[in-house]
């Protein structure tokens, strides 16, 4: 019995590869070898990804107007802040194109090591705040006001704020001054770390559709604000330096202007991809455009890169080095 | 490393404190209790989020200070480098394989089919035709999923680093188990290995050894090396006695006792290290992607970005069937290692060798030469129909369900976490500590007591006390909710086999599938809490809690429970005086892992609202200044699990010593 069927099974084996062996006879295209493509002047540009969508927006821009118009050969990688800066002393990563800030960083790669430079403004405004869902500010008007927060403060209170209004707190790698604020504005309000940005995005979503209470730190520009519009409160007005000490700030944050970093071999090059990063400058408005696409419309990075630059050639012409 | 934690020297208890054990631990619970209602809210040690100690702005410095010397310390230019020159090299041949455009091709050297025809002949020479089919089945779902790539960059990566790890594991194992001396020093740096969070050292091994491939391999191999270790000095230390005695009595040296004795009566065991070696390097596929790791680890992040819960799934999936496909294929391997492969006719088995060889080798001719064998035929819907599921199902549930899951949320708090968070975390660090100590001294032994109370310190070194009793708090609610489905579902599994059948492959999952998929559904019907953390963790510690207690109950002779059947039983009686009680090891062993795989949690538990020592382990991976602060948590989590564990062991070879409870 055995030894029949392993006949038979030996029999299937030689059979399949015979027919394995007559398709390669009659088997569709072949592949062929690829000599690397001359990428001119520009060579490879490393671009560090940040984990957030505005960021991959300007990066994925950047990214294809390297490629169609200059003809670099463009590397992204997927790095957070810290690590992205990092990159810039062992040239591993020649920009990062939306920084929020890091003032400390800032202080040890551009000015103590020096492996890195700024490259100016991307143009985009970035605004840090309290934030509550549309329907709150429809129905309690006054919430966006910070002196009527401590009126509110049992609305929001949940399991996790002790007895007190839940003030949610987001991705760590952003900066906050929450709790001192709470503190110096006197308000009756605890501040709870969600720890994540897809937590934070979750908790304003369920928030909006069930009517229920959140108050929580978010910013703009921000892909989720085109789902729903989350109404920012207004906090005692930033003046210049009122942040100075963490501890004894009651003040709003500042406006942030992000801008580009670049590392410091690659801007002394001087090539045509530092030029671009260098003269690459837009709007909050745009950046939402191609963040949208990405995050609403589904479509890849590169896709949606191609579609806005296609509608906006007079923007991309002003980027293009002048040579 | 399942069976591996319950094993070591018993210690003497005497009668007479078994008999006052009940009592004084009531005691001690009481006076606690008392002291608490005075001494409450006094020197909680609470340090504020944003405020550092002397030893985290120590620590910052020290890692400012290696950044600083990277181009300059010889042990950067000749060591790391050198590492870091190797390491890529591998990553990067493996992935020209089979995952990557390279020598000047379009595509990698072996496309789909090649990978798929060799991936199922291997699977059937080492194992058996039926984990071949699996894995070959398993391997074109990939492609159906439209994730081949990512797919094969992760098992690249997967690979080099299981590779890696086995190179060095297994000698130290052998080591290990061969010397007690090195056995004793290599354990805790083992504890530390697979305890510390991977958030507090991606950064530094970035910056040693740069952003790349091997700094994800790095990553992974900290993390997957530690079980090829603890199993193969486990295998090498549980082989009989006479076998190794007969050896020596013909004289053999000790060369020869290891390799005719001990490596070949623990082979099975070292396979099954492999097999866990493995599935620890799977587990890191999503966290490594954070430093730019290739593979389905990405395609996560990135749909977490845009809160895209059903394409994370989709990757998820993908991650959860080539862990079981390799889970699988290793078991039937380690199984037929130890029993053979039962073929009657070695002559047929060596013609089918060839024969499929054969088929393989024009398989991989083929995808090396032709396109339609190479790149995967794009059109497969598969994946946008698991997004899509994965998609409607967590909408639904968060419109359905989220009233009756925030009412569980709410109920388990307030009666339960706040109440036990008070007790721990707004006692006094030093009554707290006492408490500690005390506790082990009566459960466990003196020498657990001794253990407790340096862990105590060096909690309160970190800064970090009360952060770490928060985290105390999640982790022994969790702990609890997870020995609850541990008896329950793994009772039920040990007595049914159907139910294993179908529950098991549900475990796996639990088990495999990255936590970040399933953070936002989490959110939606808990909220950020607390509880979200507890339910991370139970979903990922429950599934090894339930195995053991399923495999202990199963153990049971069946004759033991026939008797009790017979003897007019009814089902509910066998199961608590007599399953139950005999399978009281595994009951034991499953409080201990599902402990610490909670622990290993506690960062994922950060990024939805646990706060506490997860949150800031978060926060010094993301921002530089908060590093120290960051890496004093990782090492709080670490000692935290070491004082646990030693702790449940003391209490576990003490119970093993006392009588059985049940008298009726």
């Amino acid at each position: 019995m055995r030894s029949i069927v392993s006949k038979r099974v030996l029999a299937g084996v030689s059979l399949s590869t015979v027919a394995a062996l007559a398709l390669t006879a009659c088997g569709g295209s072949k592949i062929e070898s690829t000599e690397a493509a001359d990428s001119g002047d520009c060579g490879t540009f490393t671009i560090a990804i940040n984990p957030w969508v505005g960021y991959e927006a300007n990066a994925a821009v950047i990214a294809h107007v390297a490629e169609t118009e200059l003809g670099c050969k463009v590397v992204k990688k997927d790095l957070k802040e810290e690590i992205a800066w990092q990159g810039f002393g062992t040239g591993q990563v020649d920009a990062i194109v939306e920084n929020w800030g890091h003032d400390d960083l800032k202080k040890k790669y551009i000015e103590d090591q020096k492996t890195a430079v700024n490259a100016g403004s991307t143009g985009v405004e970035g605004v840090i705040g309290w934030y509550v869902p549309p329907w709150m500010a429809e129905e309690y008007p006054d919430i966006t006001d910070w002196n009527n927060l401590n009126k509110y403060a049992s609305l929001f209170e949940t399991t996790e704020s002790g007895g007190k209004g839940q003030l949610l707190d987001g991705d760590p790698s952003f900066v906050t001054n929450d709790e001192a604020l709470v503190k110096n504005l006197g308000l009756d309000y605890q501040v709870v770390y969600a720890g994540s940005e897809p937590a934070l995005i979750q908790a304003f979503r369920q928030a909006e559709e069930k009517k229920e209470p959140v108050l929580g730190y978010f910013y703009d520009p921000q892909w989720f604000l085109s789902e729903i519009e989350l109404v920012k409160v207004d906090l005692p007005e930033y003046q210049e330096g009122c942040d100075a000490d963490p501890e004894k700030v009651a003040c709003d944050y500042p406006v942030y202007d992000l801008d580009k970093i670049v590392s410091k071999s690659f801007a002394d090059a001087n090539g045509p991809a530092y030029q671009l990063v260098d003269n690459f400058n837009w709007t909050n408005e745009d950046q939402n455009v191609v963040a949208r696409y990405i995050a609403q419309d589904n479509m890849s990075p590169e896709e949606a890169a191609e579609k806005w630059v296609e509608a906006n050639q007079d923007k991309v012409e002003a980027w293009l080095p002048q040579s | 490393m399942a069976t591996t934690t319950m094993t070591g020297s018993s210690t003497r208890t005497t009668p007479r404190r078994r008999i006052t054990k009940p009592l004084a631990v009531v005691g001690l619970l009481a006076l606690w209790l008392v002291a608490w209602t005075l001494l409450r809210g006094q020197d909680m040690l609470e340090l504020p989020r944003a405020t550092l100690t002397d030893l985290h702005h120590w620590l910052n410095d020290v890692n400012d200070s290696v950044g600083a010397s990277r181009n300059s310390s010889p042990i950067f230019l000749y060591f790391f480098n050198e590492i870091r020159a190797v390491m890529d090299a591998l990553v990067t041949f493996v992935q020209g394989l089979i995952a990557q455009p390279a020598y000047a091709r379009p595509v990698p050297v072996l496309g789909w089919l090649g990978v798929v025809a060799l991936v199922s002949y291997a699977s059937w020479a080492f194992a058996n035709w039926r984990v071949a089919l699996l894995a070959a089945g398993g391997f074109i779902l990939f492609g159906l999923q439209g994730l081949w790539q990512e797919s094969m960059d992760t098992l690249a990566l997967t690979l080099v680093a299981v590779f890696v790890s086995l190179l060095f594991g297994i000698p130290l194992g052998i080591l290990a188990g061969v010397s007690d001396r090195f056995h004793r020093l290599i354990t805790p740096v083992l504890d530390l290995m697979q305890t510390m969070p991977t958030f507090v050292y991606l950064a530094p091994l970035t910056l040693v050894f740069l952003i790349g491939p091997a700094s994800a391999t790095i990553a992974t191999l900290i993390y997957a090396m530690p079980p090829a270790i603890r199993i193969t000095a486990h295998g090498i230390r549980s082989v009989p006695a006479p076998p190794v005695e007969a050896t020596d009595s013909f004289g053999a040296t000790r060369r020869q006792r290891l390799t005719k004795a001990l490596l070949p009566l623990s082979k099975r065991t070292i396979v099954l290290g492999v097999n866990q070696t493995i599935m620890a390097a799977l587990a890191m596929v999503t966290v490594a992607a954070l430093i730019d790791a290739p593979g389905l680890g990405k395609t996560v992040i990135k749909a977490l970005q845009t809160t895209d819960v059903g394409t994370a799934f989709n990757a998820g999936v993908a991650i959860v069937v080539m862990a079981i496909v390799l889970d699988r294929v290793t078991t039937a391997a380690s199984v037929r290692a130890e029993q053979g492969g039962g073929e009657p006719n070695p002559r047929i088995r060596r013609l089918l060798l060839a024969g499929f060889g054969l088929v393989a080798a024009v398989c991989s001719y083929l995808s090396y030469t032709y396109l339609w064998a190479s790149e995967f035929p794009e059109g497969g819907q598969l994946g946008e129909y698991l997004s899509q599921g994965a998609t409607t199902v967590t909408t639904w549930a968060q419109h359905n369900l989220a009233d009756v899951t925030a009412a569980v949320k709410d109920g388990v708090t307030i009666a339960l976490l706040n109440p036990l968070e008070a007790l721990l975390a707004e006692s006094p660090w030093w009554l707290m500590g006492a408490v500690i100590v005390i506790l082990a001294a009566l459960i466990g032994n003196l020498r657990a007591a001794a253990v407790a109370a340096v862990c105590v310190g060096l909690l309160v070194g970190t800064g970090l006390w009360n952060a770490s009793m928060i985290t105390l708090a999640m982790t022994l609610v969790a702990t609890l909710l997870v020995v609850a489905l541990g008896v329950v579902i793994g009772v039920w599994m040990g007595r049914s086999s159907r139910a294993d059948r179908v529950i098991r492959p549900v475990l796996d999952a639990g088990q495999t599938m990255p936590a970040f998929v399933y953070l936002i559904p989490v959110v939606a019907l808990f909220s950020v809490s607390r509880f979200s953390a507890i339910v991370a963790g139970v979903v990922y510690a429950a599934p090894v809690a339930i195995k053991i207690v399923a495999d202990g109950v199963r153990a049971i002779p069946e004759s033991t429970v026939e008797a009790a059947t017979a003897a007019g039983s009814n089902t509910w009686q066998t199961i608590t005086k007599v399953q139950l009680p005999m399978a009281r090891q595994s009951l034991l062993l499953a409080t201990n892992q599902g402990l610490i795989y909670v622990l290993s949690m506690v960062v994922i538990g950060g990024l939805v609202g646990a706060g506490a020592l997860g949150y800031e382990v978060v926060a010094g991976f993301s921002q530089g200044q908060l590093y120290g602060k960051g890496l004093a948590a990782g090492v709080a989590i670490v000692v935290l699990g070491i004082m646990l564990d030693r702790i449940a062991r003391a209490a576990a070879q003490r119970s093993d010593r006392a009588p059985s409870p049940n008298h009726t």
